[in-house]
């Protein structure tokens, strides 16, 4: 079952505009949970929904197109197993209503294949990235959803409506807490983690990477940034473009001009952790990993896990179907991202299903970058990033984003400890749960602060206290917990990868033992049973 | 004072954000996109860019001259103003419009068509849209 959900905020108010989607996670075994922008948020609640459930498959490739009242399944077997997922969106561009108005999210070969970390692509550059959601809906053969809308929403007191929007609008476009996504993106987190030591490279045998600057958000923004997009109703325009144009070999004058969309996680995984350092390598790696449809933070640390199981001899390049994977030999990982996809070896089979999974079968677990089954994101930053992927609900570094944590402690220059990490995790994972039900982006979490939002969910009719919001995310947060119990989580089987003790952090080494008392403490601290 | 005219300055500097077309809505105290009467859609996917679709306030307006009713008085300035008792939504000025700036309210059956009020282009962060003061068209 999928479950797609927006927020009471949603068409009402800027920033507003995610979905988040629920399922179960292939990589993982049990929770499932992705967000994405686009205009996917806004299309769903412009069609009248809050909600929407898939449940069951099909035996043939299907799509569903939701205009408005109206939903239809219709034949996706021409879509099936096309190379490009930007061909599928060009497609249904072609043949679907609702331009402008409809967000058209569609699975790529990975998520066909069942690569357990697939995404599902929307708008062709947003993304519902982590956990495999694209592998879901390869299983229920489900190519594509179409949805479109034009409704409106009646706030009870109009006035104050008006009044609360005009605000926080103009807190949006004139604060500085904005200017980071707004000017450089994502893509500004490259060079300081990387003068702080804190950019994983080479698969976290390093935390720097000397060409850091060639692929820095800076870097990429000057010679290759071609155009700015934003999320429906987000006037931020985080989504940062660039454009590559390759001559083609054989054709004099005839240029392939393409436009990819980068990130700071993408910029780690697919760049450092690869140590790639020609930014057109990594712009056509990314182009790939978006046109097969997989998450670019999994595929990343698999290939970089590949690469290193090679260099160290414990695989010989056969089991890789003769490509050679070395750091920084972009052409060959594209190469890779095929095989992995078409899964055309026993071991390419196995990545597939992600590092854990592959580290056990051919041996590496010490150096597999796996946190609860989900692929390390791209922050060596201390204690509390490592702690906040074990144990948060998704094992994502947006769950209490242990990253700024660390980032505390370095600023006042105090030691870490394990009751602070444990409970700023806590609170900060339980806040964003408050965030994601009314599926804010997260990057406006300086916007939407806890007085900000019962003022503004005041106006939509729900009257609750910042207290009842503080009790309410907590009690999000434990019944995720408990679904993850139920789907056979277990606390005694989290590992931390012996890499991460390894490479030095700023904050000094990690060790294990550090870890996991900070882990059973955040256990204990979420009061499971009562 | 009815001598503006809403214009599109320059499209290249569109994100795509749509703030204008919830800003439409909301002249009425309404959040959502029913009652807008500014479009914004990608040029065939994001990477190409946007098309921001307002009213051109034709000086002879092609939606006017198809209304069977007369339900589209003539704006001082360029373009139309709707009188909601004289329509019978038949939708004919929707067709009329080349550029596609005239929408449709499904909730009240009728077009929606700008007013070159200009509240939306106090909502657009990049300068894309503007409205436009002039003695004379």
């Amino acid at each position: 079952m999928i479950v797609f959900t927006v927020g009471p905020l949603t068409g009402m108010y800027p920033l507003a505009s995610k979905t988040v989607v629920m399922f179960k996670s292939p990589l993982t075994g049990n929770l499932g949970e992705s967000h994405a922008g686009g205009r996917s948020a806004i299309a769903i609640r412009m069609a009248g929904y809050g909600g929407i459930v898939i449940k069951g498959a099909s035996d043939t490739p299907v799509y569903i197109a939701v205009h408005g009242d109206k939903v239809a399944f219709r034949d996706a077997s021409t879509l099936w197993g096309m190379r490009s997922s930007y061909t599928v969106g060009r497609v249904l561009r072609e043949v679907e209503t609702g331009a402008g108005i409809r967000s058209i999210m569609r699975i790529g070969r990975a998520g066909e294949k069942l690569v357990s970390y697939a995404c599902v692509v929307t708008e062709t550059y947003r993304h519902f990235g982590r956990l495999g959601l694209g592998a879901v809906w390869g299983s229920k053969k489900l190519k594509a959803l179409v949805i479109s809308g034009r409704r409106s929403i009646k706030p009870r007191d109009t006035k104050l409506y008006r009044e609360v929007y005009d605000s926080i609008f103009t807190t949006i476009t004139k604060s500085p807490i904005m200017k980071k996504y707004h000017d450089i993106g994502t893509a500004m987190n490259v060079t300081p983690l990387n003068k702080l030591k804190a950019l994983p490279t080479k698969n976290l045998k390093e935390a720097s990477f000397d060409n850091a600057d060639k692929i820095s958000g800076e870097a990429i923004a000057e010679k290759f940034l071609g155009r700015r997009v934003a999320c429906s109703h987000c006037p931020v325009s985080c989504i940062h473009l660039a454009i590559l144009k390759e001559p083609y070999a054989t054709e004099p004058y005839f240029y392939k001009t393409i436009m990819i969309s980068y990130d700071y996680e993408l910029i780690y995984a697919l760049g450092s952790m690869l140590q790639i350092s020609s930014p057109e390598g990594l712009l056509k790696l990314i182009d790939k990993v978006e046109k097969e449809g997989l998450d670019a933070m999994s595929c990343g640390v698999a290939l970089a896990w590949a690469t290193e199981m090679l260099e160290k001899g414990l695989i010989d390049k056969e089991i890789l179907n003769g490509i050679v994977l070395k750091w920084g030999d972009f052409d060959n990982y594209i190469r890779a991202v095929d095989q992995l996809v078409e899964q055309s070896t026993e071991f390419y089979k196995a990545l597939a299903k992600g590092v854990e999974y592959a580290s056990k079968i051919y041996g590496g677990e010490e150096f597999a970058l796996s946190f609860g089954g989900n692929e390390m994101p791209g922050y060596h930053t201390g204690p509390a990033a490592h702690i906040g992927y074990l144990t948060g609900a998704r094992h994502s570094h947006l769950n209490g984003a242990g990253y700024s944590i660390d980032e505390k402690f370095l600023k006042s220059n105090v030691k870490p400890n394990v009751e602070q990490i444990v409970d700023d995790l806590i609170k900060e994972e339980s806040w964003r749960q408050i965030l994601s039900s009314l599926v804010v982006c997260y990057f406006g979490r300086g916007i939407y602060k806890p007085d900000v939002v019962v003022k503004v969910l005041k106006t939509v009719d729900y009257n609750l206290n910042e207290e009842d919001l503080n009790k309410l995310g907590m009690e999000i947060l434990q019944e995720k917990y408990r679904f993850k119990l139920r789907e056979g989580f277990d606390i005694k089987k989290l590992r931390l990868p012996k890499r991460v003790s390894e490479t030095l952090t700023p904050l000094g080494i990690v060790t294990p033992e550090f870890v996991m008392e900070s882990v059973n403490l955040y256990i204990k601290k979420l009061h499971l049973i009562e | 004072m009815s001598l503006s005219r809403l214009s599109v300055v320059d499209v290249d500097l569109c994100v795509g954000c749509q703030s204008c077309m919830f800003a439409c809505t909301r002249r009425f105290g309404e959040g959502g996109l029913s009652k807008s009467a500014i479009h914004v859609k990608s040029a065939g996917g994001f990477e190409r860019g946007f098309v921001v679709i307002v009213c051109r306030a034709c000086e002879d307006p092609p939606c006017a001259r198809v209304c069977p009713t007369d339900a589209l008085r003539l704006r001082v300035g360029g373009g139309v103003v709707l009188r909601k008792e004289k329509c019978i939504g038949c939708g004919n000025c929707v067709n009329a419009c080349v550029v596609g700036a005239i929408f449709w309210d499904d909730e009240s059956n009728k077009p929606v068509i700008c007013i070159h009020c200009g509240y939306c282009a106090s909502f657009c962060p990049y300068g894309v849209i503007k409205l436009e003061r002039q003695e004379r068209w």
